[in-house]
């Protein structure tokens, strides 16, 4: 179909040269740059587009703008495709396709569309009040039902393609919509110097100057705003942003905009650029110009397709160059119809106006007449006619009362009602700054009341409607915010002339009364997207709902994607009018971001895949790499797990390198351990207060294990700590627990402490570690160092050197996790990878192996050594892992007061025990609950858990660690832990399963 | 062993750099990353006060700059804030074990801490006409040169790791401080970042 048939023949802001095929629902068409679906949909007379939520009755275009509730498309195809576009905002691109949504099997005759002729049976809280029984009933039948029914569109399966970025920016004042008010704000910001930014959600910015034909200056509109733009441009610190929607507004003038960057390009043609990006914008000052929406009103049949907005109708015509009909009923409150149907008959359309107002203005009244335009003054439209399209509408004179008809109905033939019900100032962003919204009597609608943040509103977003005033009050607010921010200029800008307004007042006139009384309200349709009409809302009020926000989750009125631009004020007067009150007593809902919805994509920006979360590696980690390692996350860690030799499963990887480390050598990239370096005159002082043991007389050269309590008592953190010199401490933590004992180290000094003189740096970056256990580690080593004296009498279990090792300067600690004869070496990070491949290739000979964090979970498991995090869960206290020795009765530390609770000294703890299965084969799973007694089902009663578990190869058989109620009291015991369709039996035994007197440690 | 024979290896060097540079457009790329060589980094901490201010200029030539998020230089030696008792030394590699024991001698007095972290951070320079886009992706400071200018320092998250900031260049050139373990990540997330300005990588 390629005849635009109601495309006007000269004007709007669309490029004839440039024509774009598309297609909708598999019809093919073509429209004009500048065009949005919508305008080229209308060019073609195609008015019916979607299907509604609930009765899936024949929706139409409704709006112009983001407002739309109707005219959501599923746009684009494949992996590109988003649901729920709004018609009336996207641009149309070449080889655009839309389809329309919930419908099935077509658009023109729909399935569905049988609940619309049910309607009666669906009121508001249909769902509550019907999927409540039985409630076995609820994931099995209703849950899958509801979600088959609901949702619009649906999501691409596939991964996207495209490029979403995210970038943060500062700027003196924002301004939000690049409407006359805007534009003069941006203005007037921007001449100071200030840091101006300018977002605007449409194409080109202008808001609805471009549908008018306002003069400016004696000049089109857009003259005036070609011009704010070349004067914008010229300045280095003004950045106007179109395509850009600022969609929520937090705390601090934190503001989030999503640019549509390529959304108006065919998929792929982007290049480089992203699709879309997220800016993350905090401002010193915000100005929102965010214009307003026209309200529709309320009658039978109001959401045919056909009746549009007035306003909605007038872009069409003006912007687009669409004629939307052939004969149309403007319909309308107040003034701003009047331009409308001057607009609608100027372009060659039969109009007539229906005024509820008794007495219509009068100048544009009689400009009206002039073009043979009769108006119904005083009239209500009482129901529209017609299925797929508005036919017909029937209009009847209003009694006095306003409540009721007088006289006959008439019936005009038609194919647009175009209605205005007055304005509704954009609020949105306003309530989201936590700003409190207050109902205006005069002007029939909410207005923004006093700002919370740094903000202020201007022009229509402010209820403040006559161009010749959003111009200034836009002007002023910039002036204004600009000068809040510190910039200033003197002179002031000239105001343009604008042709004069003055308005009649509008009629707060909410809903056409039925057209007898008593007769149904569910066709008067409130919010279209989510099909409420007058009668569920005062259902919801005869129900016994007050709140607003009650009626709005009952009815759902306002719940859709669109967030009920339309609809709101709509049904908070209804609500009103039905319980009698003031609109202002029944208050407004929360907005809440964001103003028109996100993608995920750009919400996930390039914080996916490899970029998701950072990777942190070892200096050797290529080795590992080059070697087959498999990894561990060790919180953003990657740490070698194990070494798979060929045709090695995991289990006999981890059983080679155990072997290894106790009869030849094993070495361990330990590098990820965190390392604090403490100085000052009281960091042995310090320390004292922070372990649980002294540190005081720890002697220089030595090193001890340590463990950290918290103020309860419990172990948070353990590790050894060498003492470098008297004032000087290198402090070791977990891999996971690095940072978080920074903080804490510091936390105590800064806010309890301060009168202790220490500094804590972390050298974590600073060294590369490697660890070498077994038999034949001293003599690897003894080859490769210089400079010191490695021997266990110079260099004994628990104390650290210094001298080099293959030519690196290196500490060297002689500290053990395996239980065997272990040299930590530590070299400076770069030297870190040289290290490993000189300790690699010098203890071939010794059948060095290089061991994995299973490996070394399961040789200290074999010694009993906890790991916290693992063995230990914030509930146990040091003499529950049988360290109890390591707690001071000398000195205070953080917990003691807690250790010294009845509590903690209960003689029926969870202490620290080891478990042999009956069947050394078993390995019991970790987290297997011990209980007092097995019964055929749970709940039984549980008096203990495995923590650790493992198969040792160095000692053939399963070992286990587990917290057991009064553990130490039971060694000998047997116990059983049932599992899913099995019991384990194991004998409790001490924990510690190999080298109990720890010989082969200290040799 | 003398020192020469072994290796040393940034934290980068498993990427490959020199093969990649030039790989880029010859001209006109918005963003230039380079890693920088290894040079001498010192944690001071301490003062402030007159006697650390002053013992700390007698070794480097440079008094510690006491405004916050500032940086002074005198020669090779740059001397960056970090805190109200925290200073970066930078100064060439060579001259590290040298000026850590004079550092130590000359403050030994004091109650300080002064410690050798040169190989705790790798160092990216950024720099070309969009360098500040792309820091601005992934950092939300403000680096307006209204705000941020040669000389200026920061700490802050950058791309979800700890970075340490110092504009070096009006033009705009910074240096990015990025801890070793998270330097190949971050360097990924550069050079994805720059993509869309057209990035060369120099060495």
């Amino acid at each position: 179909m390629n005849e635009q048939r109601f495309r006007l023949f000269a004007g709007g802001r669309i490029d004839r040269e440039r024509a774009v095929r598309f297609d909708f629902d598999g019809e093919r068409y073509t429209g004009f740059a500048g065009d949005t679906v919508a305008s080229a949909l209308l060019a073609h007379g195609v008015h019916l587009v979607g299907r509604s939520f609930k009765y899936h009755r024949p929706r139409g275009i409704l709006s112009a703008g983001a407002e739309e509730p109707n005219a959501l498309l599923q746009v684009g195809r494949g992996a590109y495709t988003l649901p729920n576009q709004r018609a009336t905002q996207v641009e149309l691109y070449a080889g655009l396709s839309a389809t329309s949504q919930n419908r099935w099997p077509s658009l023109r005759f729909d399935a569905g569309a049988v609940s619309s002729l049910l309607s009666p049976l669906f009121p508001a809280g249909f769902y509550y009040k019907t999927f409540m029984w039985p409630p076995s009933f609820w994931l099995r039948h209703y849950e899958p039902l509801i979600r088959r029914a609901a949702g619009l569109g649906r999501s691409p399966t596939e991964p996207d393609p495209d490029r979403y970025e995210k970038m943060h920016v500062h700027c003196d004042v924002l301004v939000v919509g690049a409407g006359a008010a805007g534009l003069a704000a941006a203005l007037s910001a921007g001449r100071t110097g200030a840091r101006v930014m300018l977002a605007d959600e449409q194409s080109e910015p202008g808001g609805w100057l471009l549908g008018s034909k306002t003069a400016i200056d004696d000049a089109p509109a857009v003259e005036w705003i070609a011009s704010a733009l070349e004067d914008l441009r010229s300045m280095p610190e003004v950045r106007v942003l179109p395509r850009t929607t600022v969609t929520g507004y937090y705390d601090h003038n934190y503001l989030v905009a999503l640019e549509r960057v390529g959304d108006h390009l065919p998929p792929g043609t982007g290049g480089a650029r992203p699709r879309q990006r997220l800016w993350k914008i905090r401002a010193r000052q915000v100005v929102l110009a965010t214009g307003a929406h026209e309200r529709p009103l309320v009658f039978r049949n109001n959401d045919r397709p056909g009746i549009m907005l007035a306003g909605a109708a007038r872009q069409y015509v003006n912007r687009y160059a669409v004629r939307p009909g052939e004969s149309a009923v403007v319909v309308t409150n107040n003034d701003s119809a009047y331009p409308a149907a001057i607009d609608l008959s100027d372009c060659g359309m039969q109009v007539h106006i229906v005024d509820v107002r008794s007495r219509p203005p009068e100048a544009m009244a009689a400009a009206a007449r002039q073009r043979s335009i009769e108006i119904f003054a005083g009239h209500a439209l009482v129901a529209a006619h017609g299925h797929a399209r508005v036919r017909e509408v029937t209009l009847a004179s209003l009694d006095a009362a306003r409540t009721g008809y007088t006289g006959t109905p008439r019936r005009l033939s038609c194919d647009l009602v175009a209605m205005s019900g007055g304005l509704n100032p954009a609020v949105h962003l306003f309530s989201q700054s936590r700003g409190r919204i207050v109902y205006s009597p005069e002007r029939g609608c909410f207005v923004p009341g006093e700002s919370v943040q740094a903000e202020r509103s201007a022009g229509a977003a402010n209820g403040t409607f006559p161009l010749a005033y959003c111009l200034s009050e836009g002007r002023e607010a910039g002036k204004a915010a600009a000068a809040a921010a510190g910039f200033r200029k003197r002179g002031g800008l000239r105001s343009p002339k604008v042709e004069g307004e003055r308005e009649q007042p509008a009629e707060a006139w909410w809903i056409s009364p039925p057209s007898r009384a008593g007769a149904p309200l569910n066709k008067h349709f409130v919010d279209f997207q989510n099909d409420v009409s007058a009668a569920d809302i005062a259902l919801a009020a005869r129900e016994g709902y007050r709140s607003v926000e009650h009626v709005k989750r009952y009815t759902t009125t306002g719940m859709g994607t669109d967030q009920g631009k339309t609809s709101n004020t709509n049904a908070i007067a209804i609500i009103s009018q039905t319980l009698g009150v003031d609109p202002s007593q029944v208050g407004v809902t929360t907005f809440r971001p964001p103003y028109t919805p996100l993608t995920f994509g750009a919400l996930a920006g390039r914080d996916i895949g490899e970029l998701a979360d950072p990777v942190r590696t070892t200096p050797m980690h290529d080795w590992h790499l080059a070697h087959g390692a498999a990894f561990e996350d060790v919180g953003q860690w990657k740490r070698p797990w194990y070494y798979p030799a060929a045709g090695e499963s995991m289990q006999d990887a981890v059983d080679r390198e155990c072997l290894a480390a106790r009869n030849a050598i094993g070495i361990l990239d330990a590098t990820t351990l965190g390392k604090i370096d403490i100085q000052g005159a009281d960091a042995a002082e310090f320390l004292d207060r922070i372990y649980t043991n002294g540190f005081r007389k720890l002697a220089p050269g030595r090193c001890r294990y340590g463990l950290m309590c918290g103020e309860d008592g419990m172990v948070f953190d353990d590790g050894v700590t060498a003492r470098l010199a008297d004032r000087h401490f290198l402090m070791s933590t977990t891999t996971g627990g690095a940072a978080r004992v920074l903080a804490w180290l510091e936390e105590w000094s800064q806010t309890e402490w301060p009168e202790l003189e220490v500094y804590f740096n972390s050298v974590t970056e600073q060294y590369a570690v490697a660890s070498i256990s077994g038999p034949f580690a001293r003599a690897l080593l003894e080859e490769l160092a210089t400079g010191i004296d490695l021997g266990p009498e110079a260099l004994p279990f628990m104390s650290w050197g210094e001298g080099r090792v293959a030519g690196i300067p290196a500490r060297i600690v002689r500290v053990s996790f395996t239980g065997e004869s272990s040299f930590e070496i530590n070299v400076p990070s770069d030297y870190g990878l040289y290290l490993w491949t000189t300790l690699m290739r010098a203890g071939a000979r010794y059948g060095i192996t290089p061991f994995g964090t299973e490996a070394m979970h399961v040789l200290r498991a074999e010694k009993g050594f906890i790991i916290a995090g693992q063995d230990t869960d914030g509930t146990v206290t040091p003499d529950d892992l049988g360290l109890g020795r390591m707690v001071s009765r000398h000195k205070d530390f953080i917990g003691k007061r807690s250790l010294a609770r009845p509590d903690c000294r209960r003689a029926d703890r969870k202490q620290l025990v080891g478990l042999l299965t009956e069947d050394p084969q078993t390995v019991l799973p970790e987290g297997a609950q011990i209980v007092d007694r097995v019964l055929p089902r749970p709940p039984m009663k549980m008096i203990g858990h495995v923590t650790s578990s493992y198969f040792s190869a160095n000692l053939g058989r399963s070992i286990a660690l587990a917290l057991l109620r009064g553990g130490r009291e039971r060694h000998g015991e047997r116990v059983v832990l049932p599992l899913p369709k099995r019991r384990v039996a194991a004998t409790v035994t001490a924990p510690v399963f190999y080298d109990e007197q720890g010989e082969r440690l200290r040799a | 062993m003398p020192a020469s024979e072994y290796l040393r290896q940034s934290a980068l060097a498993a990427l490959g750099l020199a093969a990649k540079a030039g790989a880029g457009p010859a001209r006109g790329a918005g963003v230039i990353l380079r890693e920088c060589a290894p040079r001498a980094q010192l944690c001071l901490r301490g003062g402030p006060g007159a006697d650390f201010e002053k013992a700390v200029e007698g070794v480097l030539g440079v008094r510690p700059p006491l405004e916050s998020g500032m940086s002074a230089r005198n020669g090779d030696r740059t001397l960056l804030w970090l805190g109200p008792d925290e200073w970066l030394a930078v100064l060439p590699d060579e001259r590290s074990e040298e000026v850590l024991s004079r550092l130590r001698d000359a403050l030994a007095p004091l109650h300080v801490a002064v410690v050798d972290v040169s190989h705790s951070r790798a160092v990216v320079e950024l720099s070309g006409a969009h360098a500040r886009s792309v820091l601005q992706k992934g950092c939300h400071l403000d680096l307006h040169p209204s705000r941020f200018r040669a000389g200026s320092v920061a700490q802050s998250k950058f791309a979800r790791c700890h970075v340490l900031l110092h504009q070096t260049d009006d033009a705009p050139a910074y240096d990015l401080y990025i801890q070793r373990s998270f330097a190949r990540y971050l360097w990924s997330w550069l050079e994805d970042a720059a993509a869309e300005f057209g990035v060369t990588v120099e060495v």
